[in-house]
């Protein structure tokens, strides 16, 4: 990848990418008999909506010059994640390790990452943070909201494109994927963006990009060394939320069923199924009775 | 920038990593170029692990690597439809402290071992394929192309420990095309069971202790090949593997293949209840000592499941992978040192360490095998098949006085080979495979 150069009159973007390495869940079993879950053996890859987030933070450095910087909190392990960003094509990789994390529910995380964010902005003053929408191990979406709020970023949120960034004026626009539509928003750098799947598509490194990332170091912080100051926030003892139990769902018993329907036009078929879920579900048709739903037949 | 290296090791498996590790630790400059996402992820799960030749390279390797059971029992089969006859060795000698067979994963194992030899130095490339080979205008090999953007790779010498389809070599024309004959193609399963469930069904006093079976006879419905059985801490690997040329000809479905061993009234008792997950087929190279391409050329070498180097007798493949990878490695890393170019004839010496090694040994021991079974199928199907009947007749209490149980057995094997003459023969046949 051609990098254009950081010239003074382009200023340029100081992109933070957060990520995540997580088991592959279409690969994680649940055990037979004890309906826990199975992580022997399972494994791991970066967090995908995370590489969303990569893959934009690039094209923005691609088009306004600076540099992105990943960063993640997890085992000794996660440091193949933060290689494998590398060789996507991002610049610097901190993987921040400690003893002291584990345990760490959204609350303790964001905190952990944020002061990593903090420490590494006091170098490159940060412009934007891209995280993923939510993990695919968590599914909570609560990390990069978390960061949002404790380094005072604008917070948007499932992003499902970026239109425009102006780093001298310091204004963004974006498309958000709400319910029901999109709503395009204009916000001030800094800021967060998490994005949602499919908003570009994650580019393959070069051959230089993977030589370069298989050569790298990976800058590895422990909680101090990130500027955690307080150490009771992080991992285990600074999470509030207590998980009971992780099990697997049961399988619903309820099967799909098949209607026999006579009459071939679409209006007949609706009815065949009104009629069926109206039969089964009696409440139902008082609670329609005033809406805009009305059966055709008496 | 033109990047080059000492050596560029093709592959990340066994013999690649073993290749890339002793280059590594002698401070030569090795770049190792692998396919999947990570080492392994590309390998069929569940392998016996045989310690000696990784020992070699990795002493304390027991401390660090990921095993699952170490093989306290092995068990032959030889199965009709309904029965098995067996032989089962179980020995408290083999629980020691350094045990000899483990049984392992290879996604995870793989990836140990590819970590150790970039904590010796080498450098990894993942999701990278070679695609060809790079030669200057004397047909030299130079190096590799990849099927990532960019410039090509050199180095003083290519390594191909590519595995089975030698895709690489083949396609710069350093080797024929895959003979059907010359492979097998193995299925397999993992089902998952607890750690107390295998423990249970396999008579095991501990969560490091296992069992492992190979079965011959019925599980390959008339066609060269084998079944397999081994047990992890919380699954079983179970497999058949039969020659590509078997399944053309017979039009068996591999699938269907595995799902008959599975039910076998013999086999099914002991993964009951157990959840299949993955579903992996994979070639194992089997043509023996004869289908062996040509090993060296000028600037490469060919390791491993490339080389067909696997005793499928024994079922040893990664501990020939290894050796192969080490040997070949010695060999480049004295004439780097010598500031000798590798070219064929100085890379003939890896050629000799090979026949000095228990490998070409090997190899040369079961050169016969292959074509014997493929020609006397009758050893897979109407021997074990036989056997069973004896044994039955042999145990049944039922009047029958027992020098007429003898005589009908005698009588019995004698039909079913069609005389004395056939019986003999086969023994001849058998014996001279062996020798
Ligand atoms: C079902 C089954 C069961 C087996 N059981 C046993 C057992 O119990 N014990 C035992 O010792 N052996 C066993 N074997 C054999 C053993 O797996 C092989 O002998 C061994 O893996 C060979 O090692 P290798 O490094 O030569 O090849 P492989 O392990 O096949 O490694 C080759 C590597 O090269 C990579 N690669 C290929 N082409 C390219 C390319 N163009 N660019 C980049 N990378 C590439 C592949 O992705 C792969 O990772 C078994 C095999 C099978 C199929």
């Amino acid at each position: 990848m051609t990098r254009p150069p950081h010239a003074a009159d382009r200023p340029g973007l100081n992109l933070f990418v957060c990520i995540k390495q997580v088991p592959d869940s279409a690969q994680i079993r649940v055990h037979p008999v004890t309906n826990t879950i199975m992580r022997q053996g399972v494994p791991t890859i970066v967090n995908p909506y995370d590489l969303f987030a990569l893959e934009e933070a690039l094209r923005l450095r691609d088009e306004y010059g600076g540099s992105v910087t990943v960063l993640s909190m997890g085992p000794p392990m996660a440091e193949e994640a933060l290689r494998r960003a590398l060789g996507i094509g991002a610049d610097h990789a901190v993987l921040i390790t400690d003893r002291r994390f584990a345990g760490a529910d959204t609350l303790a995380t964001s905190y952990a990452l944020a002061s990593a964010l903090t420490t590494l902005g006091r170098e490159q003053p940060i412009d934007m943070v891209l995280t993923g929408k939510q993990t695919i191990d968590g599914d909570t979406a609560q990390v990069g909201p978390g960061i949002a709020r404790r380094l005072g970023l604008e917070q948007l949120t499932y992003v499902a494109a970026i239109d425009r960034v102006d780093p001298l004026r310091r204004e963004i626009v974006v498309r958000r994927r709400s319910e029901g539509g999109v709503q395009v928003l204009a916000s001030r750098l800094p800021c967060l963006v998490s994005v949602v799947e499919g908003l570009n598509e994650v580019r393959r490194g070069a051959v230089a990009d993977v030589l370069r990332a298989a050569r790298a170091e990976v800058v590895t912080w422990s909680a101090t060394e990130a500027g955690v100051e307080d150490p009771m926030r992080c991992g285990l003892r600074g999470s509030p939320t207590v998980v009971r139990r992780v099990f697997a769902p049961s399988p619903r018993q309820e099967r799909a069923q098949m209607v026999a329907v006579t009459g071939k036009r679409p209006s007949q078929l609706a009815d065949a199924v009104l009629d069926l879920v109206l039969t089964q579900q009696p409440k139902l048709e008082a609670a329609l009775a005033d809406g805009p739903v009305r059966r055709n037949r008496p | 920038m033109v990047e080059h290296f000492d050596a560029i090791v093709v592959g990340a498996g066994p013999a690649g990593t073993a290749a890339a590790l002793v280059m590594a630790r002698a401070g030569l400059d090795v770049l190792q170029i692998e396919r999947g996402e990570t080492p392994g992820s590309k390998n069929v799960q569940g392998a016996i692990l045989y310690a000696d030749a990784l020992e070699r390279l990795v002493p304390d390797f027991r401390e660090e690597a990921p095993l699952e059971r170490h093989v306290v029992e092995q068990r032959v089969w030889l199965l009709d439809e309904r029965s098995h006859t067996g032989a089962h060795y179980r020995s408290a000698d083999f629980d020691e402290d350094r045990p000899n067979r483990y049984t392992i994963l290879r996604a995870p194992f793989d990836r140990w071992f590819a970590a150790e030899a970039r904590a010796a130095g080498a450098v990894l490339l993942t999701e990278t394929t070679v695609t060809e080979l790079v030669k200057d205008a004397a047909g030299k090999v130079v190096g590799v192309r990849t099927d990532r953007e960019g410039e090509n790779l050199f180095a003083d010498v290519v390594i191909l420990a590519e595995g089975v389809n030698g895709l690489v070599g083949q396609r710069a024309g350093l080797r024929k095309e895959l003979d059907p004959r010359h492979v097998a193609l193995a299925v397999k399963e993992t089902v998952f069971l607890t750690d107390e469930v295998v423990q249970e069904r396999f008579n095991l006093k501990g969560e490091h202790d296992g069992v492992v079976i190979e079965a011959m006879g019925d599980v390959s419905a008339g066609m060269v090949g084998t079944g397999f059985l081994y047990t992890n801490r919380e699954s079983i690997s179970i497999g058949v593997g039969c020659l590509i040329s078997d399944f053309q000809a017979t039009g068996t479905a591999p699938y269907a293949l595995l799902d008959r061993f599975k039910s076998h009234p013999s086999v099914a008792p002991l993964l009951k209840g157990g959840e299949v997950k993955e579903y992996v087929a994979h070639l194992i190279p089997e043509g023996g000592y004869h289908a062996i391409p040509e090993l060296v050329g000028e600037g490469w070498l060919v390791v491993g499941d490339a080389g067909q180097f696997v005793n499928p007798a024994h079922r040893e493949g990664s501990n020939l992978a290894m050796t192969t990878g080490a040997l070949a490695a010695e060999t480049v890393i004295a004439l780097h040192r010598q500031g000798t170019p590798c070219t064929k004839a100085a890379l003939g010496s890896y050629l000799r360490a090979l026949e000095q090694s228990f490998v070409m040994k090997d190899m040369k021991k079961y050169r016969g095998l292959a074509a014997m079974l493929h020609g006397n199928k009758h050893f897979l199907t109407t021997y074990p098949a036989a056997l069973s009947r004896a044994m039955q007749t042999f145990l049944r209490v039922d009047g029958v006085d027992k020098r007429t149980k003898q005589r009908l057995m005698v009588q019995d094997f004698k039909a079913a080979r069609g005389g004395w003459w056939h019986l003999m023969t086969d023994a001849v046949k058998l014996a001279r495979a062996w020798r």
